[in-house]
């Protein structure tokens, strides 16, 4: 029903209607209004406006939310409050630990109808599993990897551009300890997630030093110096590389090298104290339905969506759609739980190569 | 009874002390709501191994204060943070101190007012705004760039943005009207006469600077240099904006491990370290202006 239909062209009426077709055309559900809390970032697509009108016409529930400004405040939310939420969203690289201590339950595949759809690699990516059972549905995915300057950067395949003596103060690098220290772990040859050689992963950061120019934070920031042209390569965010090209038609070219990328993936999941789990499955099911992305994407600019379905069909040359290639997914690392000591480790090393870069 | 024999005496005293704590309690127990207790709440943290939760208790340790022996860069950066409050506080003493002294001196009723206004305009805008304009001006081809290369023919790019500069300047804009304020209050209080009867005695300008207007006018130049110096070198906003690679200051570091590293425990140490300093250099300055009369 959806392909032949879902064109870059389709109106914002014809995408309600599909949305309507994926929810079915169940009949409105007569029993007192159902309500369900959904636990995730403010403005990261379970909270558009339009969706959750659909979503209470055409089954009656009302999704209502909260929300966390850093993962250590969503995990002690879900700590401190049990039965307050329904659905949360968990970067995958938390969900096995936050299933340990016992906070979110498995989900029975066969009670969300679209996971049939997604792709396999990430629906049962080892991140949201334990023993064969899922504790996240994989919702979206991204990349944190070289974007370039087109026609100023020629030929970049290795994250050795960062060092490259013709980039002398022209590289940006991510304000973020995981995510430099996994690029120099993709450098070295090691596990972004588990590396054994810092020393080495050090070396690499060191030798960048004379061509950094920004350490940037935000989206924003990186969009305004890149305009600016205060650098011509940098560590940047897939999702943001898209919005960049499409929404902003800057000349940014998304490169995963030859060392591969960094991944990561976001899952929605249902506490185990939820207090509404038929409904809360129902929502996640239409989270993942290709209809809703679709939509999502088009109003607000989304990252790649874990279903295959949705992302075939994006106009082939939408660049979420050329951006995230789906041959990537098995040449990434994804990002995973890091135990407090490593993650403190990671954070020390890129203090001190921030100082040593401003020094 | 001997209170009833001096009741009469001291009952206008007794008034005025009970007047005084009156007026006085609402800003201490401010100051003690507001600053004591946070300040409590991180002095504890700062004692912790980590952000107690369940299931991860956490110990107390005195390890977070070792930070500076257990990793050498942080004395690096608490230069940096030194070099950068002092390259702040004396740039906004070298040109606030005369902007004081002419709305001290020279200017009068209407014009000082509107000039005043003038100076304490960057108050009124919100400290993000003024930062984030700052990059504007200050980027490869910006509006400085723009502007010195419409006057000055074959101007080249001054690349002012993401430099240590960039950050200083960014720092005296929003501080400058301390400095100016404070002195104005100690230049403004200097007798006219004063100075008309240095000129009658033959002195002339630098005497008149380094003899009378300096000397008067330095509690006002200190306190400016207080209200200026102390915020600067704990500055994470202007540095992290406008300072790019080389905006990694004791602020940033310390704002790092609450938003980024959620160590509260070695961010809250490292603020206590820095205050102990700041205490500690004052302390000395404080002593030695105290020695000077005497010596």
């Amino acid at each position: 029903m959806g392909g032949s239909i879902s064109r870059r062209g389709v109106n914002a009426t014809m995408g309600a209607a599909l949305v309507a077709a994926a929810l079915g055309a169940r009949s409105r559900p007569a029993a007192a209004a159902e309500t369900i809390t959904v636990l995730n970032w403010q403005g990261y697509g379970t909270d558009e406006a339009w969706a959750l009108k659909l979503f209470a016409e055409h089954t009656g529930i009302t999704v209502r939310h909260d929300y966390f400004n850093s993962e250590p405040e969503m995990v002690t939310k879900l700590r401190s409050n049990p039965g307050a939420y329904d659905v949360a969203l968990i970067n995958s690289a938390r969900t096995r630990t936050i299933a340990a201590d016992g906070l979110i339950e498995a989900i029975d595949l066969s009670q969300v109808p679209n996971a049939k759809d997604l792709t396999p690699a990430l629906r049962d990516h080892a991140n949201l599993t334990e023993g064969g059972k899922h504790y996240g549905i994989s919702w979206v995915w991204g990349m944190n990897s070289l974007a370039v300057r087109r026609g100023v950067v020629k030929g970049a395949d290795s994250y050795a551009v960062l060092s490259d003596p013709a980039y002398k103060n022209r590289a940006a690098l991510f304000d973020d300890a995981v995510t430099e220290v996994g690029i120099g772990a993709l450098m070295t040859g090691q596990s972004i997630n588990a590396p054994t050689d810092l020393g080495a992963i050090k070396q690499r950061l060191t030798a960048m030093k004379p061509n950094i120019k920004l350490i940037w934070s935000s989206e924003s920031e990186w969009n305004k110096a890149f305009v600016a042209g205060a650098f011509d390569v940098a560590i940047y965010w897939s999702g943001a590389a898209a919005r960049a090209q499409k929404r902003y038609n800057l000349p940014v070219d998304f490169i995963v090298p030859k060392e591969g990328a960094i991944g990561w993936l976001d899952g929605l999941s249902v506490p185990s104290a939820a207090k509404n789990k038929a409904a809360a499955l129902k929502f996640i099911n239409f989270m993942i339905d290709p209809s809703f992305y679709l939509q999502w994407a088009k109003d607000a600019g989304a990252a790649a969506s874990a279903n295959a379905k949705a992302m075939s069909e994006l106009a082939p040359d939408n660049p979420i759609r050329t951006i995230h290639k789906a041959e990537y997914i098995s040449a990434l690392q994804f990002m995973s739980t890091l135990p407090d000591e490593r993650r403190k480790a990671f954070v020390d090393l890129w203090s001190e190569m921030k100082a040593f870069y401003a020094g | 009874m001997p209170a009833e024999r001096h009741a009469a005496g001291p009952r206008p005293r007794r008034t005025g002390t009970a007047a005084t704590a009156a007026l006085l309690a609402p800003t201490y127990l401010w100051l003690a709501v507001a600053v004591f207790l946070p300040l409590a709440g991180m002095l504890y943290f700062s004692l912790l191994t980590g952000v107690p939760a369940p299931h991860h208790p956490a110990a107390f340790t005195a390890e977070n204060y070792l930070a500076f022996v257990r990793k050498p860069y942080l004395l690096h950066v608490a230069w940096r943070s030194l070099a950068l409050g002092l390259w702040t506080t004396g740039l906004c003493a070298l040109i606030g101190w005369p902007a004081a002294l002419a709305l001290s001196r020279a200017v009068r009723g209407r014009a000082r007012d509107a000039i005043f206004l003038l100076t304490i305009l960057p108050f009124w805008t919100s400290g993000l705004v003024r930062v984030l304009s700052w990059t504007m001006v200050l980027a490869d081809h910006g509006l400085l760039d723009r502007a010195l290369g419409a006057v000055i023919p074959g101007w080249r790019v001054s690349d002012l943005l993401y430099t240590f500069p960039a950050i200083v300047i960014g720092l005296v804009h929003a501080y400058l009207p301390y400095m100016i304020l404070t002195c104005y209050v100690s230049l403004a209080a200097i007798d006219p006469a004063l100075i008309e009867a240095a000129r009658g005695l033959g002195a002339r300008a630098p005497v008149i600077f380094a003899r009378i207007l300096l000397p008067i006018s330095l509690p006002g130049l200190l306190s400016g240099a207080v209200l200026i110096f102390v915020p600067v070198i704990g500055s994470f906003m202007e540095p992290r904006i406008l300072g790019g690679r080389v905006g990694v200051t004791m602020g940033t570091v310390i704002e790092d491990q609450f938003t980024q590293a959620f160590d509260w425990p070695l961010g809250a140490a490292l603020s206590f370290t820095m205050l102990a300093a700041v205490l500690l250099l004052f302390g000395v300055l404080y002593g030695a202006s105290r020695l000077r009369p005497a010596a």
